[in-house]
């Protein structure tokens, strides 16, 4: 790969398409971050962050178990994410030991229970794979489950929108007028689950909480409606995955890591220079040259 | 003794018990209360005020006795968006991305279908309510950029528009201007008139014997409940506050 031969940008971005694992990468990607960004408004909202670590990084045994059964790797992460948020909240309220120690003590605890399992299980399990995530090597039916997933969270997401802004709100309201909280707290643990899973493929089990909070902490800095705040969360996503797999692929970078670090800058750039909330107000910069 | 008709009541707590992993928060407290009435909930914090208010509400589940809400059950109450409760303004998170409208329309929500699609009759009922708070110029201002009393009148508004007949007040007068203060004493005065049922939780001892036909003085459990000008006397106080005496807690202005 010759630097010379991305000189322009036309060819910059067609090259890498006339690849068959790449226009993958890049559309399994965007579907990926699209839906973890819808998500991410609801969690920076709600202050799951930790939450989203938790779940994230508690999937690992799960996808361990689901390989070496031959079952699907969303169903074993799935059992395992709300596995842990279960048995977060059942030591937080039998003990007196305070919930970010008790969370940070389960997932670890999974997680190490991950690793030893791949350890001992004789199978084709890609470590490597799973920490880091390996879009490029995406396989047919890992795509069809993620496609099956990806768009039962958007469904689920969308029918219940209003009621999730409401329960992240002002959840007493909620309750008061009828609306089932209890339902609407378990949906978006699952949605998180589901979401954490698919995550995992493009970033891997490490970096996936930052799929889950960056976007939507982005958008809280550069929106006050919430409507709004969904759509910047779900581009910016969409625009750090596609950055992120092109830069890995041009310079030969780790594309997970590549994707979250984009992430990473578009929320400095919102930090920098919101219009209304950054540190250089942009309003206020080019009002001065009025 | 008489009969009691529960028709006759909007609330109707007897006995109940509200504990929070083995710790009482609240233990035998009775109420009654009528169409048209106002009552202060006065107590220390701590003292199971908003143990009450989440009752009543549902938010949390009564380990003993029994709530009867217009004479049904608190489900049902909720199903029929009878109560309203407004929150402490330190209670919501001021940064959150919604505006005026937005607030005041989930006030609307639980009387809409599924996907919460605001009807042409949703949208009249938030726009007049928003217009009885005088809120009509700041329609999508989003709360952090509001007032505290402007704030408070936004979820008033709320509960305006969800058209409860009894109304859950946390602190209404707390951190607002005098303006907002005005508004919201004039609108006791119509909620009364139209029969709603106003339970408030105030540390103002002023505003108890300004507004409040009844007042229930609870320290875990109901110290005294009664008429206003019968039981909001220094020594009922006192024992409310865990012997404090009542010139210190109403301070020289008073």
């Amino acid at each position: 790969m010759e630097l010379c031969s991305f000189l322009t940008l036309d060819s910059f971005i067609t090259d890498p398409l006339t690849h068959e694992f790449m226009r993958k990468a890049l559309l399994m990607s965007s579907l990926v971050a699209a839906v973890c960004g819808f998500l991410s408004s609801y969690l920076t909202l709600k202050g799951w962050a930790l939450m989203g670590d938790a779940v994230s990084h508690s999937v690992m045994p799960g996808v361990v178990v689901a390989y070496a059964l031959g079952l699907p790797f969303s169903l074993g992460a799935f059992i395992f994410g709300v596995g842990s948020v279960a048995l977060i909240g059942f030591i937080k309220q039998k003990s007196r030991v305070k919930e970010d120690t008790v969370i940070g003590l389960v997932f670890t605890g999974f997680f190490a229970l991950g690793i030893v399992l791949v350890s001992k299980i004789k199978s084709n399990i890609d470590l490597h794979s799973i920490l880091f995530g390996s879009p490029l090597g995406i396989s047919l039916s890992d795509v069809k489950q993620t496609i099956f997933i990806c768009l039962l969270v958007v469904i689920l997401l969308s029918i219940f929108r209003k009621d999730l802004m409401l329960y992240c709100f002002d959840p007493r309201h909620a309750k008061t007028v009828g609306i089932n909280v209890f339902f609407l707290h378990y949906l978006l643990l699952t949605c998180l689950s589901l979401a954490a899973v698919v995550g995992l493929q493009s970033v891997g089990i490490i970096l996936v909480v930052a799929m889950l909070i960056t976007p939507g902490a982005t958008a809280y800095l550069l929106t006050d409606k919430f409507d709004n705040m969904t759509v910047i969360s779900v581009l910016s996503a969409i625009i750090s995955s596609l950055i992120g797999i092109y830069v890995s692929f041009w310079f030969d970078l780790e594309t997970g890591g590549s994707i979250v670090l984009a992430q990473t800058f578009i929320f400095l750039f919102a930090f920098l220079f919101a219009p209304r909330y950054g540190i250089f107000k942009l309003k206020k910069l080019f009002a001065g040259y009025k | 003794m008489e009969t009691i008709n529960y028709q006759n009541f909007r609330i109707e707590a007897e006995n109940i018990c509200v504990d929070y992993n083995g710790k009482v928060a609240l233990y035998d407290a009775n109420l009654r209360l009528k169409p048209g009435q106002i009552c202060g909930l006065v107590g220390m914090n701590g003292a199971g005020k908003t143990t009450f208010f989440n009752a009543l509400t549902g938010f949390v589940n009564i380990s003993k006795g029994k709530i009867r809400i217009n004479g049904e059950s608190v489900r049902s109450a909720q199903k029929d968006q009878t109560i309203a409760y407004v929150p402490q303004n330190e209670g919501i998170d001021s940064q959150f991305p919604v505006n005026v409208w937005d607030v005041v329309m989930m006030g609307r929500y639980g009387s809409m279908n599924i996907f919460r699609c605001p009807r042409e009759s949703d949208v009249q009922a938030v726009k007049d309510a928003i217009e009885r708070v005088d809120l009509t110029d700041h329609l999508s201002t989003p709360i952090g950029n509001l007032s505290g009393g402007q704030r408070k009148r936004t979820f008033l508004a709320r509960a305006i528009a969800q058209r409860a007949s009894i109304l859950l007040l946390d602190e209404p007068f707390s951190g607002v201007d005098i303006r907002t203060e005005k508004l919201i004493s004039e609108l006791f005065i119509q909620f009364k008139n139209e029969g709603k049922t106003i339970l408030l939780s105030t540390h103002d001892m002023i505003h108890v014997r300004e507004f409040c036909d009844l007042v229930l003085l609870i320290n875990k459990t109901v110290v005294a409940y009664g008429e206003t000008s019968e039981v909001f006397t220094p020594e009922n106080i006192t024992t409310t506050f865990g012997g404090i005496s009542p010139d210190f807690l109403f301070g020289p202005e008073s």
